[in-house]
């Protein structure tokens, strides 16, 4: 029951509280299916073990991965909160940097490989495909470390 | 060691996501402020959700599979670090994300 609170508490919270309206950026969405894979995983090992066992009569009875489908909600209203929190802490001015990537030898180097960009898709692949996801052009706002 | 299972769930998670902050440089632990900023008062709304859920008796804990200790309410230890492990990864990954599409704060 709680769980159907959870989840629309947690978009009020990040569209009209703090403002950061996490729900309607393509930055969230293309991170939540990583994350919701490893939630899937780590749910599952602890209801498929026993390890926290629900009480059949709490639950809906929607299980995926061994996990209650209220598993899932929860999840995902921890997540946006703790994510509209981090995100409106930088707006707040609060430790903006060091920026997220800043000093990455690997992301520079893959930012170098793009820029020569010859028929080499495995490098380039997943930063092409996130790009898309924003619906910018492949390389659109890409910062380079100098 | 079984009663290490929980806890090496969210070990498992942690390595999942740790390995971000050396290699893709997202420097979450480095802006460790905000990230402290950003569990208490995650930790402190879920470990309340939890209480209240543990109280209605809508999930109960192996003992034999988590550390044993608990905190008032019957909320073991194991959990109150899944509130505090779990929006770390989640940041992480956010970040991890965040670098790779040249997104900051305002974006």
């Amino acid at each position: 029951m709680a769980v159907l609170i959870g989840v629309p508490a947690a978009v009020l919270v990040d569209l009209f509280v703090l403002r950061t309206a996490l729900v309607a950026k393509a930055v969230f969405w293309a991170t939540y299916p990583i994350i919701i894979v490893f939630q899937l995983l780590s749910n599952g090992i602890l209801t498929g073990r026993h390890i926290v066992i629900y009480d059949p009569d709490a639950i809906v009875g929607l299980r995926i991965a061994y996990a209650p489908v209220e598993d899932l909600f929860f999840g995902f209203a921890m997540i946006l909160l703790t994510l509209s929190t981090w995100v409106w802490l930088g707006r707040r001015g609060v430790q903006r940097t060091p920026r997220a990537g800043e000093g990455s030898r690997l992301l520079s180097y893959l930012a170098a490989r793009r820029g020569v960009g010859q028929g080499d898709q495995h490098v380039t692949g997943l930063r092409v495909q996130l790009d898309g996801v924003e619906g910018g052009e492949p390389g659109g706002g890409q910062r380079r470390d100098p | 060691m079984r009663h290490f299972s929980y806890l090496f769930v969210l070990l498992g998670c942690l390595v999942c996501a740790g390995w971000l902050e050396p290699i893709f440089k997202v420097n979450v632990f480095r802006r460790w402020r905000r990230l402290l900023l950003t569990l208490l008062p995650v930790a402190v709304v879920f470990v309340l959700w939890d209480l209240g859920a543990i109280a209605a008796g809508h999930w109960t804990f192996d003992p034999e599979q988590t550390t044993g200790v608990l905190f008032p309410g019957g909320l073991p230890l194991d959990e109150v670090l899944f509130f505090l492990v779990v929006p770390i990864c989640a940041v992480l990954g956010f970040e991890a994300v965040r670098a790779s599409l040249g997104k900051g704060d305002d974006e």
